[in-house]
């Protein structure tokens, strides 16, 4: 493993040998800019139709699930191609995606807290 | 890992006696990598990994004063519409601050894959253009906080409904706001760097992608104000 890993190992030491840093970095990141403009175009589409939920007064269920699937689209393609995570080693993609899944944790605890202060404020404060 | 020969910073050669910060580092690191990107790349995602719990933790606050509040909630299609053409339009001044953001981060994209290619002055130009927008973007931040602060907006209390929303409202734009403008900065810096020729001498390009992922961040988490704070 550490041997067939030689040459992908180096370009990430801190290393004064950066000479062979680009070439690495190039073979391993470089993607055709046509896929670029695509997801580019995709987020003003997605955009431009969160825009319009609120534009065309969409109301209720359909209203929230709108907003948070484009929303989630939005951001896998920010992250997925324009900060290259598609193209990453698990290890990092693992790092850096899964850690934030506490925070709906989170979420969920603060929801049950504010519902439980909204109901006391209603009984306090009527 | 012990049998390959690579000149590392941290690992001290063979004979040469170290300490301090060095020995620390040589001592902690002991020639393993987990990930294997350039370092300053790992670094800027755990940056952003922090920067994720800090947005995450003012989205969840926000939520949990909205849902707990007795008083109604302003109605955001009609404190950020603008009057244009004798006729309110909802949210206008957030669907263009928007597209603005999503621009720049296509022109970031275009500027990072300038860079792989070793196209300095197309990458400088490119991250200039992403810079004026960004720019372009906090102007129009600077507009909107000027109209809700001159409707009565405060961080305590505003004419339009519940208390929380000036709160909340300045906090998260404003922190939001402080990322646009440092990322212009990091941005400039980078670019005039770039042009000058320091990234040549040094033989790595990375730093071109490093800011990239940034300014991409900066616009995913106005993806999800974007969502939660004026849509929902």
């Amino acid at each position: 493993m550490a041997a067939t890993n030689l040459t992908q190992a180096a370009p990430g030491r801190p290393s004064p040998a950066q000479a062979s840093q680009p070439a690495q970095e190039q073979a391993h990141q470089e993607h055709p800019i046509g896929l670029y403009l695509k997801v580019w175009g995709l987020l003003f589409l997605l955009s431009a139709m969160s825009y319009a939920v609120d534009y065309f007064h969409v109301q209720g269920l359909l209203r929230w699930g709108l907003i948070v699937t484009l929303m989630l689209a939005k951001a896998g393609l920010i992250v997925a191609v324009f900060m290259h995570m598609a193209w990453e080693r698990l290890a990092l993609v693992c790092a850096i995606l899964l850690p934030p899944l506490a925070l709906l944790v989170l979420v969920g605890l603060m929801a049950s807290e504010a519902g439980h202060t909204f109901l006391a404020r209603l009984v306090m404060f009527p | 890992m012990s049998t390959i020969a690579l000149p590392t910073r941290t690992a001290a050669p063979a004979g040469r006696a170290v300490s301090g910060w060095r020995q620390l580092i040589a001592d902690w690191s002991s020639d393993r990598q987990a990930f294997h990107v350039a370092w300053g790349k790992a670094m800027m995602w755990f940056f952003l990994l922090s920067d994720t719990f800090i947005f995450g933790c003012f989205l969840t606050g926000y939520m949990t004063v909205r849902a707990s509040t007795t008083a109604a909630w302003p109605n955001t299609s009609q404190v950020f519409a603008l009057h244009i053409g004798g006729a309110d339009v909802p949210l206008i001044l957030i669907a263009i601050m928007t597209f603005v953001l999503i621009t720049s981060s296509g022109t970031m994209a275009m500027a990072v894959n300038c860079a792989y290619r070793r196209d300095r002055v197309n990458a400088a130009a490119l991250m200039f253009v992403t810079a004026g927008f960004g720019e372009m973007f906090v102007g129009m931040q600077a507009f909107e906080w000027s109209k809700l602060i001159m409707e009565g907006v405060r961080p305590w209390g505003n004419p339009m409904g519940a208390p929380q929303f000036g709160s909340t409202f300045f906090m998260i734009t404003g922190f939001h706001g402080l990322h646009v403008t440092c990322g212009v900065i990091y941005l400039a810096v980078v670019a005039t760097r770039l042009l000058r020729g320091k990234y040549e001498r040094a033989g790595s390009y990375q730093i071109v992608e490093i800011v990239g992922l940034y300014w991409h961040f900066v616009d995913l988490v106005w993806v999800f104000i974007f969502a939660f704070f004026y849509l929902w």
